[in-house]
């Protein structure tokens, strides 16, 4: 069977319509002065959810974020936590944590007064603090380091004491503001999957807020992806990549070509597109759209397969020259020039070390594809 | 042909960095030496001058004191004159409550006009600091802006505001709050409210600094993990401040033991400061050697807080790397 699934396959409160709502946004907008940096928008986190806000900076993720941990009110709408609406309620009384992107660690308080700050405000017991503190230290892997500041450690070390901080008073969200974003690539991607085990293993809502969209996907079980302070798309990471809703998600996660075109005939299981540049594409049917309607068609380049002569069996082929060659390793990324003049951007993995059929810069190519590799938008 | 290139290669490489290495650290000397040399002819060689004057016997003659130290008698009578040299003057010192009396009250006064600068210019400090940063500049011109009259003119702008038929009481009056002037020219109070006027940039201006520093989401991060706002600034915002308000307190703490012009132009005749007592003995009584036994007395007073400060300095300094 044909799925856009979730990688938990058991974890999908989403899809269950009788799934009590943890976190919603209600008709929440926020402006500062003239300017509205969330409009109007509307959203459900589950409990137990790694929920992604992604978008450009500016989006107003971070501002959704900081209403969620009380730093700002929203201008109007509410905001519920767990039923509860969250209105009036001051940051230090909210149930919810929030691990900030400059990690804000107190640079006068050693690394275990760091992480004890917010059990002692808490009034837990001294002995009670000790120990979960140790716990939060061995849970980061910084037991030698209880006694540093924080100038005296490295940025992934102040990162997961940041972490340690905000999990400690084991809040019933956690809050992530571009929590890896001051990491090396190769330390944040291993700090992806050390957060992905951390939520699994203390069973909390994580709410991350980031530009990266590598990050998200990696992440999250669902990714909000926002513009303009408005919901462009919430879906899982599959579902955003295969199934963008819009030309805006299409174009702001991965890459993908778009061909602009009208849909010319509509059969029962296939429709026929007609390029702008004159291009026919049959595609199978995933949006209701008539005949003569103006849509775009959008394919992600690794679905597009490029050949030095027209595949025999292929449903779709277009000739065109080879512009541009890419080797990157583990693929090889081709841009074709078609003869209508349109620039397509094909990856191809490179699965065995050497190739029968090497195209290179002004050979003649086909770019091929099946009818279930791309999307006809019409937003 | 190895031989060559090694001969070759010899002095221009060694000649090289000897040459850059004498330049630099010629240089950096010189760079130290300036203060030093500063220090010595303007702190430590009038010391020494002061102390020696402390040492000696008041005399009507010029210059009021004996033994002069000169030269007149050879190297000998030069020498001669240390025998005249004892710590009489000192002894005085203790002798005369008044001096015991004047030194604890300047350092009485300059504690409370400190602590009173403090709780004045922290508010102000800090919300010159939380100010938008377009503004912040303006503020920074306003507080220094005082300094560009006169301090003489100040203080004595503060006589017509704090004195019976005053601004102040003319203002107090009009508005029915009191009955009678109040008299506040003339007394501790008005003191207090000089010296926290005049030397309250120099809370101010280390306060911001330290201030302005610190990242706003140090308290945003003590609020969400559960703390109150109060507590917050306990918490982070105080302790984070602590060496703004170390210098600022330094800052204003030391000059004013040793005030003068304040004490005199706004606390009256019966005020009691050391710095007063000081301008007395060397101007009144033309006693050269008590006066300046007071300034070398004042001098070991003001550096166990300076040497604090230095401390504090670079404790901080520590911290910072």
């Amino acid at each position: 069977m044909k799925s856009l699934g979730s990688i938990r396959r058991d974890f999908a409160p989403w899809n269950d319509p009788n799934a009590k709502p943890y976190i919603q946004f209600e008709n929440v907008t926020k402006k500062f002065g003239d300017f509205t940096a969330v409009n109007n928008l509307s959203l459900t986190i589950f409990e137990r959810e790694f929920f992604a806000l992604l978008g450009a900076s500016g989006c107003g993720k971070s501002t959704l974020l900081r209403m969620l941990a009380g730093f700002e009110e929203p201008t109007a709408g509410r905001i519920l936590l767990d039923g509860q609406d969250l209105r009036g309620i001051p940051p230090y009384r909210r149930p919810v944590n929030m691990m900030f992107q400059s990690y804000a660690l107190f640079p006068h308080m050693s690394v275990e007064k760091n992480i004890a700050f917010g059990l002692k405000q808490e009034g837990m017991p001294a002995p009670d603090i000790e120990k979960r503190v140790a716990e939060m230290l061995k849970l980061v892997k910084l037991e030698q380091f209880a006694k540093r500041k924080p100038h005296q450690l490295s940025g992934g070390q102040r990162q997961r004491v940041a972490l340690a901080r905000s999990v400690a008073k084991r809040p019933k969200v956690l809050l992530l503001d571009e929590p890896l974003g001051a990491l090396d690539k190769k330390l944040r991607e291993e700090t992806q999957f050390e957060l992905m085990d951390l939520q699994q293993n203390l069973g909390l809502t994580f709410v991350v807020v980031t530009h990266d969209q590598e990050e998200a996907m990696t992440m999250a079980d669902r990714i909000a992806i926002i513009d303009k302070g408005e919901v462009m798309q919430v879906a899982t990471p599959a579902e955003v990549y295969e199934a963008p809703s819009s030309r805006f998600v299409a174009h702001f996660v991965g890459n993908v070509n778009m061909f602009e075109g009208k849909v010319a005939e509509r059969a029962a299981n296939t429709t026929r597109i007609t390029g702008a540049t004159g291009a026919q594409i049959v595609v199978e049917n995933n949006t209701d759209t008539a005949a003569g309607s103006n849509i775009v068609f959008a394919i992600r380049p690794e679905k597009i397969k490029v050949t030095s002569k027209k595949p025999a069996d292929a449903v779709n082929a277009l000739e065109g020259e080879v512009y541009d060659v890419a080797y990157l390793g583990d693929m090889t990324v081709y841009h074709i020039r078609l003869d209508d003049g349109q620039i397509i951007r094909a990856s191809a993995l490179n699965a065995a070390r050497v190739t029968e059929d090497p195209l290179t810069w002004n050979d003649r190519a086909w770019v091929s594809f099946r009818p279930d590799a791309g999307v006809v938008l019409t937003r | 042909m190895s031989n060559i290139a090694i001969t070759d290669a010899g002095p221009s490489t060694a000649a090289k960095p000897l040459l850059t290495r004498l330049g630099a650290g010629f240089v950096s000397r010189l760079v130290i030496i300036v203060p030093y040399l500063w220090l010595l002819f303007f702190f430590f060689i009038p010391f020494i001058i002061v102390f020696k004057i402390s040492l000696s016997q008041s005399a009507i003659a010029m210059p009021p004191y004996t033994p002069v130290l000169d030269f007149t008698d050879g190297i000998s009578g030069f020498f001669a004159g240390f025998r005249d040299l004892n710590f009489d003057n000192y002894v005085w010192l203790t002798q005369d409550a008044l001096y015991f009396k004047a030194y604890v009250t300047s350092v009485i006064i300059a504690a409370v006009s400190t602590i009173l600068t403090l709780l004045v210019g922290f508010p102000i400090a800090y919300g010159m600091a939380r100010a938008p940063a377009t503004i912040r500049p303006t503020l920074l011109m306003l507080v220094i802006l005082p300094f560009w009259t006169s301090f003489l003119i100040r203080v004595y702008a503060w006589i017509g505001i704090l004195k019976p038929e005053g601004l102040l009481n003319q203002l107090l009056l009009s508005l029915h709050v009191i009955n009678q002037p109040l008299i506040i020219l003339n007394t501790y109070t008005a003191i207090f409210i000089g010296i926290v006027y005049s030397y309250l940039p120099f809370m101010v201006l280390p306060l911001y600094s330290s201030l302005e520093k610190m990242d706003y989401s140090l308290i945003e991060a003590a609020k969400d993990l559960g703390c109150p706002p109060t507590s917050a600034f306990w918490k982070i915002t105080f302790p984070l401040s602590l060496p703004g308000v170390i210098a600022g307190c330094l800052l204003v703490f030391i000059p004013a033991v040793g005030e003068f012009v304040i004490p005199d132009l706004l606390g009256g005749s019966q005020t009691l400061m050391i710095g007063k007592t000081l301008w007395n003995e060397f101007f009144a009584n033309r006693d050269w050697p008590v006066s300046s036994a007071v300034a070398v007395i004042l001098l070991l007073l003001l550096i166990v807080p300076i040497m604090l400060f230095q401390q504090a300095q670079a404790r901080a300094q520590e911290q910072d790397k």
